[in-house]
């Protein structure tokens, strides 16, 4: 048997459940008012492939999630704003520990910021708001997200600053390596010309499925975890060994997956407890960048 | 009949501050303390590192590794801090380098004989130290983004009344419904981002129902330190942290409502 043979014969290795540090919520589904060109789930405004999770499904959720210690909860979609239990459900998960919501910025209103800004003074844990913006004027960010997409997300992040939040804005790294810092400090001049005087800014590698699989290219074969890889490597770089997802049909075994039908592991958080096998060419990318849905963590520019 | 009343003073992040280190022995000396202990990361930051050990031996300090004493034991490239940002991790180099030159190998190798975690008893309670968190050297707990459900599974699953850890370099307490006790110490190297030249250490007192946690502020010839760091080409913006009492560098770990209590 040749080498490439054995290779191509290997299972993939399994990922197990270490801990539930992150519980992950598609409050959003696959509905989103945009239609981003490079989204991983081609999230768009007809596309109801997973729909929104009201506020008793995410309620049974937190419950579970309190006896398994989890540490942080995330919300995205879809465009989680457009849940109508939206600021409910961020409220009542700030009673009981840190969330953090992914959205495109477009749909907040002067009172949905009002209200926002209550919750989070209200609750002893932090708030944190990731705006997606993928680039730094409308130019390189409107072919991406949508015509108009730049003005209306800036004015959601200068709303949001005025009433003291820090949005971490979170860009999809869709221009070619070497040019990183210079985006970088082309995002930073125009945050602070918009009156963002302390940027906090992510960057994120793009993921070849959904859209952004026909705007460049899907993963190639040679895009896989093999066993050999996993040796003496830091496993809690990858979001499957301390996190989970909830998503309107069950529990899925992270955000970037939740298409793929072996993703799908239960209807509670105790059955979906259970080791995974990193098949996916996202898993490769979860691997080689790192924590890349995570807060802290992530791709930077150096 | 009262329990016996026990003291322990508990300290962490040095960050190379042997000003502050001093300041806060002697504090302790006043205090009828029964144990010191140094929850780690000696190193970093400020000036002329070396001067730190002596004081911790000189002291009897029970010592843990934190992150940066195991990369500096074990000769790594970087600080294990884990940034991002390109400007964070520029100063995070500056600082490393500067650290890892000026340690000497004895002290390193000192370094290496440090555990990861303390145990100990305190009026009956178990008392128990690390770093980061007790799974991960350095994981980041911070008050607004540490449930409590989280911390008593951390009491349950590592057999603890009571954890102490550093890291993050802001202090904060927390009693648990179930009455045990969590307390990031806080750390001697430099302000809390709270526009002040104080730095903070901590004393656990066994009382007769629970676990007394003391934040005690130290305060320090904080113009000299500035100066040495400057006269040892350290960054600007570590001097001025020191002065002012703002963080200018490294910012990114921090959640957003830390990160809005802070100037910049």
């Amino acid at each position: 048997m040749s080498g490439h043979d054995r290779e191509t014969r290997e299972l993939p290795p399994s990922q197990e459940l270490e801990s539930l540090d992150e519980l992950w919520f598609q409050v959003g589904g696959t509905l989103c008012n945009l239609s981003c060109n490079h989204c991983f789930i081609s999230c768009h405004p007809g596309n109801d492939t997973f729909g929104f999770l009201g506020i008793e499904t995410v309620r049974k959720y937190l419950r579970e999630s309190e006896k398994l210690g989890v540490r942080e909860y995330y919300f995205t979609g879809g465009e989680p704003f457009l849940n109508r239990d939206m600021l409910q459900i961020i409220e009542e998960t700030l009673a009981i520990g840190p969330a953090t919501v992914l959205t495109n910025g477009t749909v907040f209103t002067p009172a949905s910021i009002k209200t926002l800004r209550e919750i989070s003074q209200d609750s002893p844990y932090s708030l944190e708001l990731r705006v997606s913006i993928d680039g730094y004027n409308p130019q390189t960010n409107d072919p991406i997200r949508g015509e108009g997409t730049f003005e209306q997300a800036m004015a959601g992040v200068r709303m949001l600053v005025e009433a003291g939040f820090l949005p971490i804005i979170t860009i999809a790294q869709t221009w070619p390596q070497q040019d990183g810092p210079a985006v970088f400090e082309s995002f930073v001049a125009t945050l602070k010309e918009a009156g963002y005087s302390r940027p906090r800014i992510k960057i994120l590698p793009t993921l070849h499925l959904g859209m952004e699989a026909e705007r460049t290219r899907p993963y190639s074969r040679s895009e896989r975890i093999s066993p050999g890889m996993m040796e003496n490597y830091d496993s809690s770089q990858l979001l499957c060994s301390r996190g989970r997802t909830v998503t309107d049909r069950g529990v899925a075994v992270c955000p970037l997956l939740i298409e793929a039908p072996e993703a799908h592991l239960g209807h509670s958080l105790a059955e979906a407890a259970v080791p995974f096998r990193l098949a996916h060419g996202a898993c490769h990318t979860c691997y080689v960048h790192g924590a890349i849905c995570s807060n802290i963590g992530g791709w930077g520019v150096d | 009949m009262p329990a016996p009343t026990e003291r322990a003073a508990l300290f962490g992040g040095i960050y190379s501050n042997h000003l502050a280190l001093t300041a806060a022995l002697a504090g302790i000396q006043t205090r009828n303390i029964d144990s010191i202990y140094c929850l780690g990361d000696l190193g970093a930051f400020g000036p002329h590192p070396d001067r730190v050990y002596p004081l911790l031996r000189d002291n009897s300090v029970k010592t843990l590794a934190g992150n940066y004493d195991d990369s500096l034991a074990r000769d790594l490239p970087d600080c294990q801090c884990g940034y991002t940002d390109p400007r964070d991790n520029q100063f995070a180099r500056l600082s490393y380098q500067y650290t890892y030159c000026n340690t000497s190998e004895e002290n390193r190798a000192w370094l290496r004989t440090l555990p990861g975690e303390i145990r100990f008893e305190l009026g009956g309670r178990r008392v128990l130290l690390c770093h980061g968190s007790p799974r991960r050297q350095n994981e980041f707990l911070w008050d607004s983004t540490t449930p409590s459900h989280f911390l008593e599974k951390l009491c349950d699953d590592y057999e603890a009344d009571v954890i102490a850890v550093t890291h993050t370099g802001i202090k904060w307490e927390r009693e648990l419904p179930s009455g045990r006790l969590f307390v990031n110490v806080g750390v001697l190297g430099r302000p809390e981002n709270d526009g002040t030249r104080q730095v903070w250490y901590t004393v656990l007192t066994a009382e007769e129902n629970r676990i007394e946690a003391e934040f005690v502020s130290v305060q320090y010839d904080a113009g000299t330190l500035a100066r040495q760091m400057r006269q040892e080409g350290l960054p600007e913006e570590f001097a001025q942290t020191i002065e002012d009492g703002w963080w200018t560098t490294c910012l990114e770990i921090l959640p957003a409502r830390e990160r809005q209590a802070g100037r910049y």
